[in-house]
């Protein structure tokens, strides 16, 4: 009681704080991009599966967590072991990473494949309804969940990393590092090759009729669940990439539920950009990450994730369906 | 044409990319050598500890004990350490005494107060339980103290180290180990005196441990504390936290909060080129926070009013034969804790009244601590606080704090 | 009673006769007369936890009793919520934040541990229940405008938000928590009090007589103006405006009776447990009580309090494999959303102020019932989930 008295009385700062955002605005506004970057890689998944089913898909948070693990077995098997960062030749370590994306990849775009059609497909079948979907996912999430739990135990994989950051070249009084570099260049290069897949492909075509009108897609021709199949593939083929840049920020990440609080922010991030829209949750993931740090700042570290969602609920008040609206189907043709 | 784009697109950013990887070199080690004291020399396995296999003779029957905390929800790796000890301590007993067969029984809270009256009320009926080690947690022992003190069942808890705990008049709470005013102050002592600092950040997590251990340290070190950062369990992304830290230029973090969430902090302190010295309490110390910190975890201290267990080879290769892996944090208390309750069954006190007359007249010496009880429930003797650091993976002890 | 006076003029053949006129009777019997029949089960509803029945019993383990509490307080929140999302149709993926709002005031009011002035525990609960009202208007009003999804996101934001304040706020005490939060009055013989957090019949019995009120008040209210705009507003918002109903309001509406359900819930819980803290109000308890609507039948007053009872008894039944518990669940989520996408009990609905009397008039037979509603029929995703006009 004493204690929490005195404590009470040592906390006396102002509400905001307006010096730290000032002097930190680059710092945070690069850490900001950052860990952006990775919310709008995920972001994708949720979005491309809104557009097309209207679904949101919970268990796209477990695709992203299965894709950590891949990672970190990836590194793994190649002999990696928790302890301090080994120094590799740059070639050896791009041929690693890329190996992890592709692994990575892989898995978290079979888990999203199964989740489909084992969770989502039957349901469709029986023409159940909309809410049917969305406690299949929360199932499912479990489900995805509980086998990493049972199989692995509820700490989180001992940090493994190839990568150590390194300060390349500063903006104003922040420091910009490799692994900054590495992941933002990344994750806005995998989301022009998503952007152009699905605005310039037969692919993409088909997505997006199947998002502006099923049963006329249907009769044009579209292959419904099959393109339904190939929408949730790419969301876990994304994610799979995020998961590699997510484990070389942060390489403690892979743990059974560590995939939530993430997926959350980046179903908000889509939401935040306009769900159903790629260039929605590119913009939203980046603004979310940006926002935290920023709001982080200004109010303390405790209030980061009420500033994501304070934000998120201001936007959707003024802009009800996000900042560039929502239309998957309704993109340039 | 569109592939064609794509291609191109790709190989610029391999291009970029062998760029920005080519310029990592090797950096200078950020660590400086300040505290870089000689070490105490480890105490021994205590010649006179108890020990939970009595003299062999022992008879009993029909009796358990039991083990309440997490066991598969959060921390669990902490509730599985404890656990592990207790269990140790049961299989030698059983093991020394054929007529004796003391039952183990384990109840997973999951770490939240909202099961434990549930679980407690179903143990207080259980009339064969005589005592519990347990519960872990402070929030859970709040929610479920006053059904074990209605109950007249016994509870020691191996980590809950709350002081308010003990303040609540339940005639049944025993702490197994010092609390957080034992704890901060000496920490601050360390920071300052063995460590030089003169700025030291402290940062806490939403734990009512993290807070209440950092408003200890916070008042011990009084305006040497330059900045006060709060964090959230299960966060992962310090960046806005590390920049602030940065900005504060400390000569030392206090990280108040448990190893889950201060492997990343630290990592992430490091990486950020963060020339400080980090310390944490008993709830970071853990090999799982050095094996989860990387690079970071070997420039780590910590604080733990916990006696170092290296001299207890005989405790340790039990446990690592038993576990396959090594003793953790809190291991040794539940050990104790249980070899408490045991040896009160093999001198007779097989119902509860009898094994709480037992508990509040024990004085012997534990693995980690001389245990005994003053009237509240708290160790009589003041534990000492040692301090720790990593060498080649391992924690090792550092100095006691005196 | 009436079941033999005359054929129904539109009968479904496909029907099996006597299934049907089991229902029929039933359905011509007042409310009333319903509950004086239900009245041996109810009586062997409160009768549970003195019972304990083997297999059914959650020892050893944990507390029968306080297993029975905790599951009566899911069926009353399942019930609250149900207004929200079975009735109205408004998917809130929010709602903990009105039962850690109740919560929160009772122990506020009633803690030592709380700097504000006391109150009895009694006196706390309507309090309670008034102040997540204010807070069901504070939400709802900026954000009812929204539709569908976009309303679970906000609703979602808003839970977390609570969650985050109880963290944030100092006079909340986050993890710390209140302690000796209040209770109802009485001692036992033994001068014990009556109300405690170790002996859950107590708790059990006011809970389920709180139920009971609630469902007769919600059923009230179901046939009445209200119930039929909320049904109006699930199955097609933009007719149900066309067509004079003030849609806003009465969304308003559905969300301040939900919440104040939630409210009242949450402060059984802040006064059975004694103790709190911000522990168990995240996403993810939201996502449980949901899922209790949606599995046990949302719109259906009994499915949703079946689904309840799957949601919160299931895992303390099987503590003792508590590591697969959470397995158990999601599997039993998904296989019954696959083979009952409806829920257990589909929902069925009487929308009628004086229906059973209007019908045996008219047609000499039982209320129509109808289970076609927004869950089983119309906005399936097969069939052009995003197809709703804009």
């Amino acid at each position: 009681m004493i204690s929490s008295a005195q404590y009470l009385a040592q906390d006396s700062e102002p509400w905001i704080n307006t010096d730290t955002f000032i002097n930190l605005f680059w710092a945070n506004t690069i850490g900001g991009l950052e860990y952006g970057s990775i919310y709008a890689l995920v972001a994708l998944g949720y979005t491309l599966v809104y557009g097309v089913l209207k679904l949101l898909n919970f268990a796209h948070s477990e695709v992203f967590i299965y894709g950590a693990y891949a990672t970190w077995f990836t590194f793994f098997l190649l002999g990696f072991r928790p302890g301090p960062t080994p120094e590799l030749p740059v070639g050896e370590l791009i041929a690693y990473l890329v190996l992890a994306v592709i692994v990575a990849m892989l898995v978290s775009g079979t888990t999203a494949l199964v989740l489909e059609r084992v969770a989502y497909r039957p349901l469709r079948n029986r023409g159940a309804p909309r809410l049917a979907f969305l406690i299949t996912a929360i199932g499912a999430s479990l489900i995805l969940q509980q086998i990493l739990f049972l199989w692995r135990g509820s700490n989180p994989e001992q940090a493994i990393r190839l990568l150590r950051p390194e300060t390349l070249f500063n903006v104003g009084s922040a420091s910009v590092q490799n692994l900054t570099v590495i992941i933002v260049v990344a994750s806005v290069l995998m989301w022009i090759v998503a952007d152009t897949f699905v605005n310039r492909t037969r692919f993409g075509r088909g997505i997006r009729a199947v998002a502006q009108d099923p049963d006329t897609a249907m009769l044009m021709g579209v292959n419904k669940e099959r393109i339904i199949m190939l929408t949730f593939v790419v969301g876990g083929l994304l994610a799979g990439a995020a998961a590699v840049f997510y484990m070389m920020k942060i390489p403690q990440g892979a743990q059974y539920n560590g995939g939530f609080l993430l997926g959350l922010k980046a179903f908000a991030a889509a939401v935040l950009g306009g769900i159903g829209n790629l260039r929605g949750a590119l913009l939203g993931g980046l603004l979310l990450g940006i926002i935290e740090n920023h709001g982080q700042a200004l109010f303390g570290g405790e209030w980061r994730d009420v500033v994501a969602f304070v934000v998120l609920v201001l936007v959707l008040m003024f802009r009800p369906t996000g900042i560039l609206g929502e239309s998957l189907g309704k993109a340039r043709v | 044409m569109a592939r064609a784009r794509i291609t191109a697109a790709l190989a610029l950013a391999a291009t970029a990319a062998s760029l920005v990887l080519g310029a990592c070199a090797p950096r200078e080690d950020a660590g400086n050598n300040a505290a870089n004291q000689p070490q105490s020399d480890a105490p021994a396995e205590p010649e006179n500890a108890h020990k939970p296999e009595g003299d062999g003779n022992a008879k009993c029957s029909n009796v358990a004990i039991a083990y309440a905390g997490t066991i598969n929800g959060e921390n669990a790796a902490l509730g599985q350490n404890i656990l592990n000890g207790v269990k140790l301590a049961v299989k030698k007993h059983n093991d020394a005494n054929p007529d004796c067969q003391v039952e183990l029984k384990e109840y997973d809270t999951e770490g939240v107060p909202e099961r434990a009256p549930g679980i407690v009320t179903q143990m207080v009926n259980d009339e064969q339980i005589v005592g519990v080690v347990g519960l872990p947690f402070s929030g859970e022992s709040k929610a479920a103290g006053n059904i074990f003190d209605k109950g007249g069942l016994p509870q020691i808890s191996p980590s809950a180290t709350n002081p308010t705990l003990s303040q609540n008049g339940w005639k049944t709470f025993f702490r197994g180990l010092g609390n957080d005013n034992a704890q901060g102050p000496a920490a601050a002592k360390f920071l300052t005196d063995n460590l030089g600092a003169e700025k030291v950040c402290v940062v806490q997590d939403d734990s009512e441990y993290g807070i209440g251990l950092a408003s200890e340290v916070k008042k011990a070190l009084g305006d040497k504390v330059v900045c006060d950062e709060k964090v959230k369990t299960k966060q992962k992304e310090f960046s806005a936290v590390v920049q602030n830290i940065k900005a504060a230029q400390p000569d030392a973090v206090y990280y108040s909060g448990y190893y889950q969430e201060a492997a990343p902090f630290a990592q992430q302190l490091y990486d950020a080129g963060v020339e400080t010295q980090l310390v944490g309490p008993d709830g970071v110390k853990d090999d799982e926070y050095v094996k989860g910190a990387g690079d970071a975890a070997a420039e780590t201290f910590f604080t733990c009013p916990c006696v170092p267990g290296e001299g207890f080879t005989k405790f340790a290769g039990e446990y690592r034969k038993m576990f396959d892996k090594d003793p953790g944090t809190y291991s040794v208390e539940g050990y104790d804790a249980a070899t408490v309750l045991l040896t009160g069954i093999d001198a007779g006190n097989t119902d509860r009244k009898k094994m709480l007359e037992w508990i509040k007249n024990y004085d012997a010496q534990g693995l980690s601590n001389k245990l005994g009880w003053d009237e509240n429930g708290e160790l009589a003797e003041t534990p000492t606080v040692w301090t720790y650091k990593v060498e080649n993976g391992k924690i090792v002890r550092n100095v006691e704090i005196k | 009673m009436t079941t033999t006076k005359t054929p129904a003029p539109a009968k479904a053949p496909a029907e099996p006769p006597r299934r049907r006129s089991i229902s029929e009777w039933w359905n011509n019997l007042s409310r009333f007369q319903q509950w004086i029949i239900l009245l041996p089960l109810v009586a062997l509803i409160f009768a549970l936890p003195w019972l304990n029945p083997p297999l059914i019993t959650t020892e050893p383990g944990y507390d029968f009793s306080i297993a029975m509490f905790d599951v009566a307080r899911y069926c009353l929140i399942a019930i609250g919520l149900n207004v929200v999302v079975g009735q109205a149709g408004l998917l809130d993926l929010g709602y903990v934040g009105f039962f850690a709002i109740g919560a929160y005031v009772a122990a506020l009011f009633t803690s030592p541990d709380s700097t504000l002035w006391k109150i009895p525990y009694l006196a706390a609960i309507p309090l309670a229940m008034a102040i997540t009202m204010v807070f069901g208007v504070i939400l709802g009003s900026p954000t009812l405008r929204l539709r569908g999804d976009y309303l679970a996101i906000v609703t979602l934001g808003f839970g977390e938000m609570v969650r985050l304040f109880a963290d944030n706020v100092d006079a909340l005490r986050g993890n710390r928590g209140f302690s000796n939060i209040g209770a109802p009055p009485g001692t036992r013989e033994n001068g014990e009090p009556l109300f405690a957090n170790f002996d859950g019949k107590p708790w059990y019995v006011l809970c389920v007589a709180v139920i009971i009120v609630i469902l007769i008040l919600a059923g009230n209210l179901e046939r009445s103006r209200v119930g039929r705009a909320w049904v109006a507003i699930r199955d097609d918002e933009d007719a149900a405006e066309l067509m004079g109903v003030p849609t806003f309001r009465f969304k308003i509406w559905a969300f301040v009776i939900g919440a104040a359900i939630g409210g009242l819930s949450g402060a059984l819980y802040a006064g059975q447990q004694g103790f709190m803290n911000n522990q168990r109000f995240d996403v993810l308890t939201s996502v449980l009580f949901l899922a209790a609507v949606i599995l046990g039948g949302s719109g259906n007053k009994v499915g949703v309090m079946l689904g309840a009872f799957v949601v919160a008894y299931v895992p303390l039944r099987f503590l003792s494999i508590a590591e697969w518990k959470f397995m158990i669940f999601g599997v039993a989520l998904t296989i019954l959303m696959i083979f009952r996408p409806q829920g257990l009990l589909g929902a069925r609905q009487r929308l009628l102020t004086y229906g059973r009397q209007a019908y045996q008039r008219l047609v000499g037979r039982g209320e129509v019932v109808s289970s076609d509603t927004a869950m089983a029929g119309g906005k399936s995703l097969m069939n052009g989930g995003n197809g709703a006009p804009k």
